[in-house]
């Protein structure tokens, strides 16, 4: 009897002992599960992506041949008819074209950022010497998930874990200026060479402009009240362990965030584009937006500070604007100051920095894109 | 209870301050909700990504929309 009762208490210990573990086992085959599932659907989902990536361009040549087959019914003359024929082809083409490859790309990134918390990237910064910092903070503005609207909360953490001021810029400056949403259009719209282009100069703006900043020594440029701030730790373990599964939940909730915000602009900036495509003749830009008038960098980056759209908005029309003549490094001038300066952006950063500071950040970025836009027209 | 959601007013700061108020109706738990848009204050909690969520001044969430499960663990349910 008593053998039973020590057995009995033997196994309650032992319960009691590996009952979490069980648990823990429980939640590893309930991931296993997911995965499988979401590996099934994955699959047969991305070989459906292909096939129908594949065929958009022909499909596009299709449509657009038989709405003008159909628009032969009414008396246009034949060259409205191409002026349709072509603006509804680039937009059947273009459109879901640059949309399937943003699901796909925004997805890839989201899982990749899943590695990355703006903590993280605190603790990895905090203590580094300036030029790496400046790299470094470039380099993991384009990973760390992060937005704009946490850009003072996050300004503020930086430079309270005194991580130097100009290095706080090169994060700041490289994290909307190379995302994915724009490269995925640059791919999309003018090839690879010049999305890896946009990605190389990009980093290198943000660390020179960061650097640059942190030689000037604005420290006393911030608002008062930013150095006095104690601030606190949050205590807060955000390096969780996180499983296969919550990454790809991770990139699903990243494509919802983002595909979801974005896809209207893309359809509208691509409808832009497929006029200008249509209809505005070759070469019409040549003579304000070519290479040989030097003027016209300067010009595009200065319109480009005070107008603000995102990426996906404004780089569909820049693309129609290069196809008629405008130069490639005047465009890439006016892209990278249009997404990098937002008038937004320098309104939530006016809290924590005073006007001098806030000019002079504008004034520095707008001087590499101005660099930027001759480099490249004088190369390409 | 007392609960405090930072948040500079973005649109994912005032998801957050709506999933708790729903998970507090549902729950019937008793909690008196801030919602807190001083930076100063932010930042005196450690939190840099926003939104944020304290709990009887504890930091429990940084930078994200919890979910309803997760709202519900802090509150002891």
């Amino acid at each position: 009897m008593k053998a039973i009762q020590e057995a009995d208490a033997a196994c309650n210990v032992g319960c009691n002992l590996t009952a979490p573990i069980q648990k823990d086992a429980g939640k590893t085959s309930r991931d296993a599960m997911v995965t499988a599932k979401y590996l099934l659907i994955g699959i047969p989902m991305l070989a459906a992506w292909w096939v129908v990536y594949e065929h958009l361009e022909p499909f596009a040549g299709w449509l657009a041949n038989h709405f003008v087959k159909y628009l032969s019914g009414y008396n246009l003359s034949a060259g409205n008819v191409e002026h349709l024929r072509s603006a509804v082809e680039f937009y059947v083409f273009e459109g879901p074209k640059v949309l399937m490859l943003l699901l796909l790309i925004v997805f890839g990134v989201g899982v990749v950022r899943s590695f990355f918390t703006p903590e993280k990237t605190r603790r990895i910064l905090a203590g580094k010497r300036e030029t790496v910092g400046n790299v470094l903070a470039a380099l993991l503005g384009v990973v760390t998930p992060f937005c704009s609207c946490s850009a003072c909360p996050l300004f503020i953490g930086f430079v309270t874990a005194s991580i130097p001021l100009g290095v706080t810029f090169s994060f700041l400056i490289s994290s909307p200026m190379v995302n994915e949403v724009a490269l995925v259009l640059l791919f999309g719209l003018f090839g690879w060479k010049i999305a890896a282009i946009y990605m190389c100069t990009g980093l290198a703006i943000a660390i020179v402009a960061g650097w640059t900043i942190g030689r000037l020594k604005m420290e006393p440029y911030l608002e008062d009240w930013v150095l006095e701030i104690q601030a606190g730790e949050s205590g807060l373990d955000q390096d969780e362990h996180k499983s296969l599964v919550d990454r790809i939940r991770f990139g699903l909730d990243a494509v919802r965030d983002i595909v979801g915000k974005v896809w209207i602009y893309v359809l509208l900036g691509i409808a832009v584009g497929a006029g200008i495509h249509g209809y505005v003749p070759m070469g019409a830009l040549a003579s304000i937006m070519g290479k040989g008038i030097w003027w016209s960098v300067p010009v595009a980056v200065l319109i480009a500070i005070p107008f603000y759209s995102n990426a996906a908005g404004i780089i569909p029309i820049v693309s129609a604007l290069v196809e008629k003549g405008a130069a490639l490094g005047t465009t890439l001038a006016f892209m990278m100051a249009v997404i990098a300066i937002s008038f937004p952006e320098t309104v939530i950063l006016r809290k924590v920095l005073k006007p001098r500071l806030i000019l002079v950040f504008t004034g520095v970025v707008a001087v590499g894109c101005i660099i930027v836009g001759y480099l490249f027209n004088l190369l390409i | 209870m007392e609960i405090k959601v930072l948040g500079p007013g973005c649109k994912k700061c005032h998801e957050t301050e709506k999933v708790v108020k729903e998970v507090l109706r549902e729950t019937g738990v008793e909690a008196s909700v801030e919602y807190i848009t001083d930076i100063a204050k932010i930042a005196g909690y450690g939190i840099f990504t926003t939104p944020g969520v304290v709990v009887d001044g504890k930091v429990k969430l940084a930078g994200k929309v919890p979910s309803k499960a997760e709202v519900k663990s802090w509150l002891g349910k």
